[in-house]
């Protein structure tokens, strides 16, 4: 393991940031830290980059390579940290700022120019930038500053890289090809990184590994398909992608569902994971009108109302679609193909 | 595309550097033209007057480059820390705005005469005479111009991205490469022109100085003062004409300054 949170709390005032985490790294993976903002991913991050201290207590600890770091400062700690808005030099080009990490450096570990330059160099042309190097900041787009920021992390040869919220200021287009570009970086190099994000989309598509934090504690770990496809709690469920919440009670292999909610089970479906059909099979569906129906895109997006006014959210593939083709006021019978119960009480 | 309302704030814009600005330097110009050139020369290079200048000129560097120096460590305080009268210590700061000329330099003579809390003890322990010296003219010129540095280092040092100080020690700097490689170079414009603005205060201070200085000629004459006193004399030529080598030395200066300023702040544009 190459790093190890051990019983970590940290707490600002009244507010527990992180409650009593414990978390491995495995070595050579992309691990997303996945939430809500205030779920304490961010803080876990700074944690283990030494930019925050966590609650002094004797069973705490955080270890790299089975070594405890507690008290050494994020230099010493050799971790390339790439920040949410980059903080990049204005002042310094391209070149001097991925240079600076190693110009800084005195005694023995000195690089010789030729050295930085070729480093430089070599980094430029690993973030697709050859020709930049003379630009400033303020002269590059989004995407670019991301990926100066990221060489500038990448020059000092850290130990794992760490980076917050990487894609948070960029916009769609431009976030979804950083997004890939930096997966394929993590393949070419296999540095051990641990990423923020609050965006599942983006934790589910591009990491080995998913941590999902909730108010401070961690939820569920994972890899993408494990936290998608067998959520352990409600939050999990809801905090993956779009969910229906119905209530009711199962029997044997089906689900029967009621509008009455006093002491019905919470049932959740996801919304590719509904048929619609225009008759109700054997009792099983439940009855709703069609109040929307969405056709452009992949998949056909139909929002549904229940009886109790409830909306239902439901994909289908075209093919799917095509064989009724309801459209608004349409009453039809939605019956899920695949239901995850939680005991306890949630609201969505 | 023209924004709309270029021709209303071109007119007013330029009506208004007309009325204050421009038709005031001509008439410089205008009474100066009624000496002839020799006897300009005369005038400007008298020694009375050349000493005069050396002593404005040096004693207004100097207080310039002492605010540039300690405001600076002043504005770093009260934006980086937090400590019990920061605020008081704060308004303070903007006592040499406000206050009149004439009081600040009667208390400052009052200060640093032989006799006075500050003056007596400099004489004593170290020898020094502060006041009817040119020591005296730059304590005062460093005390008008020091609010001048603070106020507009002040948001220039507010708005550094803790981000990127976070950012340089992350890549292995020590916090004296952070502050010299980072986060000088980032306030160094804003410093440039606190600069500019003390020296340009004082270079033209008279209230202030003519109490502390004494105003002995060929000593503790600054140029002021020398212009005032022609004028008393009536001898509005001449005043102008020293007035107008005083603006054309201030205006190489702060052409000097302007280019340096231009050459820091080109790269983060």
């Amino acid at each position: 393991m190459s790093i190890e949170i051990i019983n970590v709390t940290k707490t600002f005032g009244n507010f527990t940031a992180l409650n009593d985490i414990s978390l491995e790294i495995p070595d050579g993976k992309l691990v997303a830290l996945l939430g809500p903002s205030g779920s304490g991913k961010t803080t876990l991050l700074r944690i283990i980059a030494g930019l925050d201290v966590f609650d002094a207590n004797p069973k705490s600890d955080i270890r790299f390579k089975g070594r405890s770091v507690i008290g050494h400062r994020i230099a010493e700690r050799q971790v390339g940290f790439v920040f949410q808005h980059y903080a990049l030099f204005r002042h310094m080009s391209v070149f001097e700022n991925i240079a600076f990490g190693l110009r800084v450096r005195r005694g023995r570990n000195k690089f010789t120019r030729q050295q930085i330059k070729d480093r430089v160099m070599e980094l430029l042309h690993l973030i697709q930038l050859d020709t930049l190097e003379r630009r400033y900041p303020d002269q590059l787009s989004g995407g670019q500053r991301q990926r100066v920021a990221l060489a500038r992390a990448l020059a000092i040869e850290p130990q794992f890289l760490l980076l917050d919220e990487p894609f948070g200021a960029l916009d769609a287009k431009v976030r979804l090809n950083l997004r890939r570009w930096l997966r394929q970086l993590h393949d070419q190099i296999k540095l051990t990184s641990v990423f923020v994000t609050h965006d599942q989309e983006e934790a589910l598509e591009l990491a080995d590994e998913i941590v999902v934090l909730n108010q401070g504690r961690i939820e569920q770990e994972g890899t993408p398909d494990e936290v998608f496809h067998s959520p352990k709690s409600a939050f999990v469920m809801d905090f993956l992608g779009s969910v229906n919440l119905f209530h009711g009670r199962i029997e044997g292999a089906s689900v029967i569902f009621d509008s009455d909610i006093a002491g019905k089970k919470q049932i959740f479906v996801r919304p590719h994971e509904i048929d619609l059909l225009p008759v109700n099979p054997n009792g099983a569906g439940l009855s709703t009108t069609v109040r929307r129906v969405q056709l452009a895109g992949s998949i056909v997006k139909i929002e549904l109302l229940d009886k109790s006014k409830r909306e239902i959210f439901v994909e289908l593939s075209h093919e799917k679609y095509n064989v009724y083709r309801f459209s608004t006021g349409d009453t039809v019978f939605a019956v899920p193909q695949k239901s995850v119960v939680f005991e306890e009480d949630y609201s969505i | 595309m023209r924004l709309p309302g270029f021709r209303l704030t071109l007119g007013f814009t330029v009506t208004y550097l007309s009325l204050i600005v421009l038709i005031p330097l001509s008439l410089l110009i205008w009474y100066t033209m009624n000496l002839s050139f020799a006897d300009f020369i005369k005038t400007v290079s008298s020694s009375q007057v050349i000493a005069s200048y050396k002593l404005t000129f040096t004693a207004t560097l100097l207080a310039a480059l002492t605010n540039a120096l300690f405001g600076f460590m002043l504005a770093w305080s009260l934006v980086r820390y937090r400590f019990p009268l920061r605020r008081l210590i704060d308004a303070i700061v903007d006592i040499p705005f406000a206050m009149p000329t004439a009081v600040s330099g009667i208390a400052l003579t009052t200060l640093c005469a032989d006799s006075g809390w500050i003056g007596f003890y400099a004489a004593k322990y170290l020898g020094w005479q502060l006041a009817y010296t040119p020591t005296g003219v730059y304590i005062a010129l460093t005390f008008i111009g020091l609010p001048f540095v603070v106020r507009t280092l002040q948001p220039a040092l507010e708005d550094l991205d803790k981000e990127v100080e976070e950012a340089a020690e992350s890549l292995g700097a020590t916090r004296f490469q952070t502050f010299r490689r980072i986060l000088f170079p980032a306030v160094l414009p804003a410093l440039l022109t606190g600069f500019t603005l003390a020296f340009a205060r004082a270079l033209g201070e008279y209230g202030s100085v003519v109490f502390i200085a004494g105003n002995i000629p060929n000593y503790t004459e600054i140029t002021s003062l020398l212009i005032y006193t022609k004028l008393e004399e009536f001898e509005y030529p001449k005043a102008t004409a020293i007035a107008l080598v005083m603006l054309a030395a201030s205006f190489l200066a702060m052409f000097f300054i302007n280019v340096i300023q231009w050459y820091s702040s080109r790269k983060t544009g």
